[in-house]
């Protein structure tokens, strides 16, 4: 056996304070509510203190922003808008082990995907959306009928917006919320996880090293309160979530009747549909890339695998024996392909979830793998035999838990995919090009990806169906979330 | 396993194998290309690639000196250390197979010969295999022969495949190593059946290329094959070995190609039975960064022999 040594990445390179502030107007500041411990979920030690922001502190952040709105942003033209956004993307590829380090200690997941992964998408959403900034006039939209600075040209911005963020990817969240706000010349308040502030404070710093006039960017930290204090406060005009789908009907609730534009970015259950004549080594791939990836803590997980009956039993072989390769263990080793459960308590409905499956009678299993004694571990699981009726094939579990089904037909596929009240993403894995087609314009999933999975770029647009939620991020879609149009 | 006994079968068991999709073969062999092989993993990794190494000149310009010298370095690849091993095999031309026979005899390392019209195959088949029973009489241990991807890329399967399994027979205890030239197969597709159609004729290795075309060897094309002897094992439980060649210079390069064996056709490929480098340059890059793990120092090219 070729064992390979440990090979950790350093932690020199971040610089992680005792304690962090909020980020209202350019300036760290002390927050109101009770402040609260960030963890590193593979060790379980405790990384900083963090400042809760309570109801004055967001009044006062949103205030920032709405100044910074009209004094600053909102009448800048859109080529300088794009300076301190093409400017923010430098810095970020520059700092970016840093942040990938970072991002690792925070959140738990390896070292080779925040670095290969989460900061090459996060500079490249700055970039992307720097380049629309001044070309809002082209983006296919109703243009603005009277002034603005732009010659009355541009469509124009909506105004604060308040965005609220998930703990799976820190930072790419904040960049997909972020990048496209401020191209459009809105400010924002964003909020980002209880478990995983760090990334974006130290994107506060960034955005002070990139000049950025204060108030334009305000983090505030805290947990569900604060984020509800957020969205509920009268003077945003724009609010964007990224999380659960309880939540996010939560925040629907709130926002209702306001005026309030709304953007929800909410759960998933995809269908990862192999058919027989897929390139299996491929899509053996895929599977894991789609459940195991960052854990499974992605809301565009392939939870659900759906196998054509007549290539299951091979398949499930050939991915159980893929499976026994997969290294668990330190988020920092580079070498490490599934790190550290995000927080105790999404451990536990992990746990929880997979305990029912079994008492559904769909049978697990895991390989052999030692997991570490302190900190938030799963192993990769699998399940077979299950049944649509079954919750872990219809409630989303959010970690690396793959629950396998089959079918027999074409329109068989579709319609178990298409039968959970989440509709976010889908997989088809065939040779067959027509067969792709044929499954996309059926397919109620807002990305449906054909011989991968996970695969993302700023210039695509993304999200849901139904329980999914609504709006779009990424590409030209992007911007019209932004924009009073 | 079924036996293919005529040519509408073989074709239609080639066409039947699963399809590879190009882009996610790459990705995965990039991404493996990702691991990070440190300190008593890279020493380790270091001396099993040395085992592995075919030591490989095939000039026009070939002299038996030459073969000598090069012979020479496979018992000692590092004169001023003994616990360096030794390479499997040496890879000469057929006319210089009894040169290093002569010079490699006791030693363990083997001699391997190109054969049948190698690098173009084209010749006629008795050509080919009075080419490879001159290599076995004088002593090849090993035969790398090469398929004739004409007859391969216009579909005449039973021609390659009778061609392998004459060369076969020829090679009596010799073993039999396939060069699939995968730089003029083109697909991925290509190179899982020519893999196939290799081994079910016989193939002991299957082999990427012959050195003489762009791209030689290459990562995805060595993850496809790989792929290929782990399903023919699990298939037909003959263990068949892969030889990546042409290309690979550094020890980063060939630590890349071990991580493959080990995540791809698993450990029991990790093995100069199984695995084998097809390289000459790479061999003093491998001894420079043995030595550099060594002492902590690297030691400049002068030190390493030129061969």
């Amino acid at each position: 056996m070729f064992e390979y040594a440990p090979a950790p990445e350093s932690r020199d390179i971040v610089d992680i304070k005792p304690s962090y502030g909020l980020f209202i107007n350019g300036e760290f500041v002390d927050g109101h509510g009770e402040s609260f411990k960030s963890i590193n979920p593979a060790s379980e030690e405790t990384l900083a203190e963090i400042a809760c922001a309570a109801p004055q502190d967001v009044d006062r952040a949103v205030h920032a922003a709405r100044q910074a709105y009209d004094a600053v942003w909102s009448g800048l033209p859109g080529r300088e808008r794009a300076k301190y956004l093409f400017r923010i993307a430098r810095i970020i590829q520059e700092r970016s082990r840093e942040l990938a380090v970072l991002e690792s200690i925070d959140n738990g997941k390896p070292i080779r995907e925040s670095r290969d992964v989460d900061l090459p998408l996060v500079a490249a959403h700055f970039f992307y959306y720097a380049g629309w900034a001044d070309k809002l006039a082209y983006a296919g939209f109703r243009r603005s009928p009277t002034d603005g600075a732009g010659g009355g040209a541009d469509p124009r911005p909506i105004g604060v917006a308040g965005q609220v963020i998930p703990w799976n990817f820190p930072l790419l969240m904040l960049a997909w919320k972020i990048a496209p706000a401020l191209a459009c010349g809105n400010t924002v308040v964003l909020k980002p996880a209880e478990t995983t502030p760090l990334t974006a404070l130290a994107f506060a710093d960034i955005c002070r090293q990139a000049d950025l006039p204060p108030g334009v960017v305000n983090i505030i930290t805290g947990a569900g309160e604060t984020g509800q204090a957020l969205v509920a406060h009268p003077d945003v005009d724009k609010v964007a979530f990224t999380g659960s789908t309880d939540v996010g009907r939560q925040i629907a609730r709130s926002v209702a009747r306001t005026g309030k534009r709304l953007t929800l970015e909410l759960g998933g259950k995809a269908a990862n549909v192999i058919f027989d004549d897929a390139p299996l080594d491929q899509a053996i791939e895929g599977i894991v890339n789609g459940i195991f990836f960052n854990q499974g803590h992605v809301c565009c997980a392939g939870s659900r695998l759906l196998v054509q009956e007549s290539v299951a039993e091979e398949l499930l072989g050939r991915l159980k024996s893929r499976m026994a390769t997969l290294r668990i263990g330190d988020p920092l080793d580079k070498n490490t392909d599934i790190g550290a459960i995000n927080s105790a308590a999404q451990l536990e409905k992990i746990r929880m979830l997979s305990e029912i499956g079994e008492r559904e009678g769909a049978a697990r299993w895991s390989p052999p793998c030692e997991l570490p004694s302190r900190g938030f571990w799963f192993a990769p699981t699998l399940f077979t035999d299950v049944a649509q009726s079954h919750r872990i094939a219809r409630e989303e579990i959010f970690g690396p838990v793959l629950s396998v089904l089959t079918f027999r037909t074409p329109a068989e596929a579709v319609e178990k995919a298409n039968n959970t009240p989440y509709g976010l993403s889908a997989g088809v894995w065939t040779e067959k090009g027509s067969r792709i087609l044929w499954m996309a314009e059926r397919l109620r999933a807002g990305v449906v990806w054909a011989n991968t999975f996970n695969k993302f770029d700023p210039a695509a647009p993304f999200g849901g169906y139904k329980e999914s939620g609504f709006g779009r991020e990424g590409g030209r879609h992007g911007l019209a979330a932004y924009l009073d149009v | 396993m079924e036996t293919l006994t005529d040519a509408a079968s073989l074709g239609a068991f080639l066409h039947g194998l699963p399809g590879v999709d190009q882009v996610g073969a790459d990705e995965r062999a990039a991404r493996l290309a990702t691991r990070s092989i440190k300190t008593t993993a890279k020493a380790r990794a270091i001396d099993l690639a040395i085992s592995m190494v075919d030591l490989t000149t095939l000039e026009g310009a070939d002299t038996r000196g030459k073969v000598r010298a090069l012979c020479a370095k496979a018992v000692h690849p590092d004169p001023g250390d003994p616990s360096v091993p030794k390479v499997a095999a040496v890879c000469v031309y057929s006319d210089l197979v009894a040169e290093a026979v002569a010079q490699l005899k006791g030693t363990g390392v083997g001699v391997a010969s190109v054969a049948t019209a190698f690098p173009s195959g084209r010749a006629p088949l008795e050509a080919k295999l009075a080419d490879t029973r001159r290599a076995v009489t004088d002593g090849a241990t090993e035969i790398d022969m090469v398929i004739d991807r004409g007859a391969f890329l216009a579909g005449d399967y039973q021609k390659v495949y009778d061609e392998i399994a004459a060369v076969k027979a020829a090679c009596e205890q010799a073993h039999l190593k396939v060069i699939l030239e995968t730089g003029e197969l083109m697909t991925y597709d290509n190179v899982r059946r020519a893999g196939w159609l290799a081994m079910l004729a016989g193939a002991d290795f299957i082999k990427t290329s012959t050195g003489k075309v762009a791209p030689a060897a290459t990562l995805p094309v060595t993850l496809i094959m790989l792929e290929a002897v782990r399903d023919f094992r699990a298939r037909t439980g003959r263990q068949v070995g892969v030889k990546p060649a042409g290309g690979i210079r550094t020890t980063k390069d060939a630590i890349k190609y071990l991580v493959l064996v080990n995540e791809t056709a698993g450990p029991d490929w990790l093995h100069a039975d199984h695995f084998r480098l097809g390289a000459s340059s790479l061999v003093n890059d491998l001894l420079m960064q043995r030595r550099k793990l060594a002492t902590g120092v690297y030691a400049g090219p002068d030190y390493f022999t030129l061969d």
